[in-house]
């Protein structure tokens, strides 16, 4: 059963200064699916990600990446992080990004040949990262992740500002890797998106809202897009929380006043 | 800590540099225009480049090495791909010592060229032998280089970086010795300067152009290396895998 598992997130609570990004996440992602998390910017998609790969400090909570604790020594050889905004050396080429990553993971010399092949990068492998197209940085970046074989490839926004092409291409791409049993953690804002995917997470301002599949989605909300179904979510959440903070803030008035 | 992850670090860091011509040019020449510049100030007063030639021989290559080495990684912190490797097998230890490494194969190249121009182009009067003056104006771009990693923890921005350079270098020069002799210093600021470890460098520096051989020479380069390998610990001290 826990092998089926490969996140597993419980209680987690994340601080940034006063604010609260996260205060009592819990979530299970399944293995060798795509997962996609999808939300407004700034509700906390980059944050989750980062508590995944374990370079997020956090305040309290457990989370467990294929089995061991997130940010553990093993687990750096099995996951694999891409960053919002690729995260490459734009004055390397190709290939000296690729070979560093490879070297750093004592990736065997051909996996940099491989990962090549499977972004289609081959002909620009001399170039400087810095002389390529969005397209292409972002696919150096996602080159990066598929050094070393990971068994988790968490990608932070990888389509954005891409062509509808490309994306359809990366997609594909994050298809196949899945068919191999990779399991993808992808965030986007892109709501289309969310139909690629084999399961979705909901986010809105540091909650899941919901945890559901694409198919679900459109059923539960009756919506003919993921864009309108996403709205729809997000107006039901608006009701129900501001209904709980009013709540909230009723009980603390009374206790306030119990307490004078 | 990991060897090969450390010489994979270095080779990266020389072969971005490698991209960057103009900056291989102004590291390795800039200190020696400056040497220069020097030289032809003092050209009409005889002996006072001979005096001063060789302490400024310490300063530049400490003065770039700060700069570049703390730009260069801010950049990686800022861009992401710091993130990234902290999620990679890379230890911290690794990370410094590859930047450390890299950087001072650039200082060797730079302090050769800058002591040959002093020694060969100015005629820098030197007493003692030339390989030591390279030593130290080598460990001087290393505490430099050392000092800019640690710096650049608590810089946000580029403009911040920069701004820590007469934060943390100016008092070094204006107290090192060079402007006036350390024991002519009020008692506070000769304490002070007992503290910086540029003083010993140009301490180093003089010991060579007069001479001097032995623990005069080898103690104060010693003391500058002590200090270059306490801001590398610092520095990996303050790179964190987890931030907020």
């Amino acid at each position: 059963m826990m092998n089926n598992v490969a996140v597993a997130i419980s209680q987690l609570r994340v601080r940034r200064g006063r604010t609260h990004v996260f205060d009592g996440v819990d979530l299970v992602i399944p293995r060798g699916q795509i997962t996609g998390l999808l939300g407004p910017s700034g509700c906390g998609k980059t944050t989750l990600m980062r508590s995944i790969v374990g370079v997020q400090k956090i305040a309290s909570g457990e989370v467990t990446v294929l089995g061991e604790p997130a940010g553990s020594r093993r687990l750096r050889h099995r996951a694999a992080y891409g960053t919002q905004g690729g995260a490459v050396y734009g004055d390397l080429s190709v290939r000296q990004n690729l070979a560093y990553v490879a070297a750093l993971l004592r990736a065997p010399r051909h996996d940099v040949d491989r990962v090549l092949d499977e972004v289609g990068l081959r002909a620009q492998s001399g170039q400087l990262v810095d002389s390529l197209s969005g397209g292409q940085r972002t696919r150096v970046s996602l080159a990066m992740a598929l050094i070393g074989s990971p068994e988790l490839i968490v990608l932070d926004e990888p389509t954005v500002g891409l062509d509808p092409v490309l994306r359809a291409e990366l997609w594909e791409l994050f298809r196949g890797l899945a068919d191999r049993g990779v399991t993808m953690i992808v965030s986007s804002h892109v709501m289309d998106e969310a139909l690629r995917c084999d399961r979705l997470l909901l986010m809105r301002e540091g909650r899941i809202i919901a945890d559901t599949t694409p198919a679900a989605l459109l059923e539960d909300t009756g919506a003919a897009d993921p864009d309108a179904a996403f709205l729809t979510l997000i107006e039901r959440d608006r009701g129900i929380h501001s209904d709980t903070r009013r709540s909230r803030r009723e009980a603390r008035g009374q206790h306030e006043e119990a307490g004078e | 800590m990991n060897g090969s992850r450390m010489f994979a670090t270095a080779g990266r860091v020389l072969g971005q540099l490698r991209h960057d011509p103009r900056s291989i040019a102004l590291m390795v020449i800039a200190p020696s225009l400056l040497v220069g510049l020097f030289a032809w100030l003092f050209s009409d007063q005889d002996g006072v480049f001979d005096r001063f030639g060789g302490a400024i021989l310490a300063l530049f290559p400490f003065v770039v090495m700060f700069l570049v080495t703390s730009i260069t990684t801010l950049r990686e912190r800022r861009s992401g791909t710091l993130e990234r490797l902290m999620t990679t097998p890379l230890d911290k230890a690794d990370f410094i010592l590859g930047y450390a490494l890299a950087f001072g194969l650039m200082a060797l190249l730079q302090a050769g060229i800058t002591v040959s121009f002093a020694v060969g182009v100015c005629g820098l009067d030197v007493e003692g032998p030339l390989w030591q003056l390279g030593l130290v104006a080598v460990v001087d771009a290393l505490l430099g280089t050392a000092l800019g990693l640690f710096a650049s923890a608590f810089a946000q921005t580029e403009f911040q970086a920069v701004q820590f350079m007469p934060l943390l270098v100016f008092p070094q020069i204006i107290l090192g010795g060079l402007f006036m002799p350390r024991d002519q210093m009020p008692d506070v600021l000769q304490a002070v300067s007992d503290w910086l470890p540029l003083s010993y460098a140009i301490d180093a520096i003089n010991a060579v152009a007069a001479g001097d051989e032995g623990w005069d020479v080898f103690g104060p380069v010693l003391i500058v290396v002590a200090f270059a390998v306490g801001a590398l610990v610092l520095a990996s001290l303050t790179l964190r895998r987890r931030t907020p």
